[in-house]
């Protein structure tokens, strides 16, 4: 059981890595405007 | 596809504004786009017809997946692009710049601008392509969802003028986004919300995987060493999602609390504390291995409940956001540049220049074409025409207006150019006036804290003070275990069920009522609507005003009646189709199909009418006066005809053909077919139905008397002063739902205690008004009163639920029956039957009508 003490914190770290790149893209602002890139799709260039 | 399609529609729209004026007899519009088709391209025998290979392409696509109903969902067809002229000159203007551009450190500018029309992924597409339509652009990006675009160009190789020229050129009329900087703001404080509600999100997600763990292990004997590691782990991020996302509540309720008022953050945050601080001594105690049990291991139910406010909170933010947007994109469209007329006086050579409206000063001469909205208040000083003041003053029917005359800013001018010496502008002008009466109003508005809020505070005070009985009771009882208990109670009966459950009905409602075209600003407004729980069918509920012109009736004139001979309708449309005044307009649009041939000769007389050869048959349309001129007097069978028309309230508009006056047409503005019906409804209702006009009161008792309204109900002849009044009168009685779509209401609506604008409405009575019905007709504002009443029912029920839950679950808390576990467990579970309930729940479109989502 052991094992613990190595698979939580690594999946903490794992989550705490998603979150990170979660917050940087909100930051980029790729969360400010969700409706007009699904337009953006038909564009063929 | 589209890269193809680009060219022809780009060569077509030049096509069609070469064709508008050249006076063509009969322009044939593309299904597909509404543009006018070159000659060329007409296919005969065809019924649709297209303007490019491009649109019809797009039209059998369309067709093809069984979308043809989009032909008639869009609305509102805009129609050929016609080009107004306009120099956009002011754009290049200095303080133009210095309000709203930027630059950037490589010296190039961003501007923000609304464009007109913006609605799908082709305009997306097409307006993101400026750069590559014009040197000098770097870069182009749309939002649409707030019709807005960022441009980015080189000073040095284009300016934002010919920008903006070329955007009009392609269908998109531009107008500067004047509240850039509030949005920036607004943008930050989006993207921090978001980051906290990741960051709470994922916290809770692993606390709750650990507590998962734990209770398992609380079964199947797990070992103190990793009970204890599983105490800390949660506590690291519990720590987390308290210090960052949930600091939020510590502020709100520390600001509540310094400034001595009520607030449901208070108890939240003392849950919070309590709940956490009870849980890190517990973990302490087991650490030292004075506890063995799962007593007090609160984490999960902390971050749970943190991340589960904010999801609430965000949404609740989210769909106010929205609304706030389109208001301000309404406003924006409001004219900001004047074609200012230099030397005028002199008689030197005249220069015309546009200018941003606040450049404008008194004693300026203003030049304005058909079409465009008058810059600031004045006195005509050269030309004549015909002046839309609906805005104003509600009146239907234009004014025509010659030298001397007054115009007020905001009103429209609609058949030829005028010149306007400026009596007053900007701040000065009526309209601004008015606006400031809004804004009043809006503030004279009493603060209501909202129900659940009220309810959830008072409850959870309440709750406080029982904390503090069971401690102390406890005390006495089983000191050891006090403590327990009394964190035990705050955390099983923790208001989450309200604060979450309250504000996620009335999103939900308001996202749905969204899908159904009503906007609205705030729960308020559902709540007021709802009115007290007595308001049983037959009983008072309150007084809804019902403005008349565009809300009762349709807005705008079209053909009420028309007496004589039907043959001569096509020759009158053909001929009106030359003519932009409002009448020839209606003309145009409801005498069915034109006649074909070619339209020559057309004359037309100011403030008389219209007349034109077609097919080699002179006709004549106008005003009484102008056509027994051309009828040479001799009225025959007709002459009582137009006297008819004046008694019903309607304008009547002469047809001579070939010298004989054959037949005499009735425009008015004509009563909504759903009116009658929903006026109806909202009387069963228990609701007084009155009609508040700006309009004479004789044409407002007649349209009152079609919707059932009695004639001591019309109060007609209301300036926008008395109007207020009216509403102010009213209450003083009870509830006031005003109804309107002008200027002419925006005091009034503000002033009431619910404010509706009505389909069509001008952006000063969006501005005002709590909720903007966006589809026409009276029958979506019963459909928002009846959904109103069922989103308070559901939030009333889930109250009920609520309570019940909490008084069960704390009343066993205090006896000391609720182990950490059980708290734990319940606890969410009555959040998401509350959560479930406000899901399911009837409200907006899912509810009278019996379809499901």
């Amino acid at each position: 059981m052991s094992v613990l003490y190595i698979a939580v914190p690594l999946a903490v770290v794992i989550a705490g890595a998603f979150l990170a790149g979660f917050i940087w893209s909100v930051r980029r602002g790729q969360y400010d405007d969700v409706e007009t890139p699904a337009h953006r799709m038909l564009d063929d260039d | 596809m589209l890269t193809e399609a680009l060219a022809p529609t780009r060569e077509a729209r030049g096509e069609a504004s070469e064709q508008a004026s050249e006076a063509c007899a009969l322009p044939v519009r593309c299904a597909h786009c509404g543009l006018a088709v070159a000659r060329g391209l007409v296919r005969e025998g065809r019924s649709e017809q297209f303007c490019c290979h491009g649109c019809e392409t797009a039209y059998e696509v369309i067709h093809r997946c069984g979308l043809g109903r989009y032909y008639q969902m869009r609305e509102g067809s805009e129609g050929a692009v016609r080009s107004s002229g306009r120099s956009y000159a002011e754009f290049d203007d200095a303080t133009f710049r210095t309000l709203y551009a930027t630059r950037d450190a490589r010296g190039l500018w961003r501007a923000e601008l609304y464009l007109t029309g913006m609605h799908c992924a082709a305009c997306v597409w097409l307006v993101e392509r400026l750069p590559r339509l014009l040197d000098g652009v770097v870069s182009a990006r749309v939002d649409l969802g707030r019709s807005l675009v960022v441009i980015t160009w080189d000073d040095a190789r284009t300016r934002l003028s010919e920008v903006a020229r070329e955007l009009e050129a392609i269908g998109y009329p531009p107008s500067p986004a004047r509240d850039a900087k509030a949005r920036a703001g607004r943008r930050v404080e989006d993207r921090r919300q978001l980051v906290r509600l990741a960051v709470a999100g994922a916290c809770a997600g692993n606390v709750m995987l650990f507590s998962i763990a734990l209770y398992a292990g609380a079964f199947s004997a797990m070992e103190q060493e990793y009970r204890v590691f599983f105490r800390w782990a949660s506590l690291v991020l519990t720590v987390v999602s308290l210090a960052w996302p949930g600091r939020v509540f510590f502020a709100s309720a520390w600001y509540a609390i310094r400034t001595r008022s009520a607030h449901f953050d208070v108890p939240i945050a003392l849950a919070l504390a309590a709940g956490a601080g009870w849980a890190a001594w517990t973990t302490v105690l087991a650490t030292l291995g004075l506890e063995t049990t799962l007593r007090g291991s609160y984490f999960d139910s902390v971050a749970v409940l943190v991340f589960a406010l904010l999801v609430g909170r965000f949404l609740q933010a989210r769909q106010q956001r929205q609304a706030a947007d389109s208001v301000e994109l309404l406003f924006s469209l409001t004219p900001g540049a004047a074609r200012r007329v230099r030397g005028a006086d002199e008689e030197a050579e005249e220069r015309v220049e546009e200018v941003p409206v606040e450049n404008l000063v008194v004693g300026d001469v203003v030049e304005v074409r058909p079409g465009e909205c008058f810059p600031a208040d004045g006195e005509v000083e050269k030309g004549q025409s015909a002046v839309d003041a609906a805005v104003l003053t509600g009146e239907s029917r234009a004014v025509e207006v010659g030298v001397g005359a007054n115009v007020a800013a905001g009103t429209t001018n609609v058949t030829s150019v005028v010149r306007v010496r400026v009596s007053a502008a900007g701040e000065a002008t009526r309209i601004a006036k008015l606006m400031r009466l809004v804004e009043e109003g809006a503030r004279r508005r009493a603060p209501i804290v909202e129900f659940a809020d009220k309810v959830a505070a008072y409850f959870a005070g309440g709750m406080l003070v029982l904390a503090g009985l069971t401690l102390g009771v406890w005390l006495f009882v089983e000191p050891s275990r006090a403590l327990d208990h009394a964190v035990a109670l705050l955390v099983v009966t923790c208001p989450c069920a309200l604060g979450l459950a309250t504000p996620l009905t009335m999103t939900i409602a308001m996202g749905r009522a969204a899908k159904r075209r009503m906007l609205i600003k705030g729960g308020e407004a559902i709540q007021r609507l709802a009115g007290p729980k007595q308001g049983q069918a037959g009983r008072n509920r309150g007084t809804i005003f019902l403005d008349k012109t565009g809300t009762i009736t349709q807005g705008g004139l079209s053909l009420a009646a028309w007496e004589g001979a039907a043959w001569a309708k096509p020759l009158v449309a053909a001929l009106e189709r030359q003519s932009n005044h409002p009448v020839g307009v209606a003309l145009a649009r409801d005498c069915g199909p034109a006649a074909a041939g070619v339209v020559t000769d057309v004359t037309m007389r100011v403030g008389g009418g219209l007349s034109g050869v077609i097919d080699g048959r002179r006709v004549v349309v106008g005003s009484r006066g102008f056509v027994m001129e051309a009828a040479g007097g001799a009225a025959g069978a007709m002459a009582g005809a137009f006297d008819a028309m004046t008694r019903r309230g309607l304008t009547p508009v002469g047809v001579v053909v070939d010298g004989a006056l054959v037949a005499v047409a009735g425009l008015g503005d004509v009563v909504r077919e759903d009116a009658a019906a929903a006026v109806a409804r909202l009387k069963a209702m228990g609701y007084r139905v009155a009609v508040l006009s700006g309009d004479e009161a004789r044409v407002v008792e007649a349209v009152a008397a079609k919707v059932g309204i009695g004639a001591s109900e019309a109060l007609g002849g209301r300036s926008p002063e008395q109007k207020l009044a009216a509403v102010e009168a009213a209450k003083r009685e009870g509830l006031v739902v005003m109804v309107g779509d002008g200027v002419n209401d925006a005091a009034a609506l503000a002033a009431a205690d619910v404010g509706v604008a009505v389909h069509g409405g001008v952006e000063a009575s969006l501005a005002a008004a709590d909720v903007y019905l966006g589809r026409a007709g009276l029958m979506p504002l019963v459909e928002l009163v009846e959904a109103s009443g069922r989103t308070m029912g559901t939030i009333r029920r889930n109250l009920v639920i609520s309570v019940f839950y909490n008084g069960v679950a704390g009343a066993l808390a205090m006896l000391g029956l609720v182990s950490p576990l059980v708290a734990a467990l319940v606890m969410p579970v009555s959040s998401l039957t509350a959560v479930g309930v406000s899901m399911r729940s009837r409200t907006f479109g899912n509810g009278a009508e019996g379809g499901g989502e």
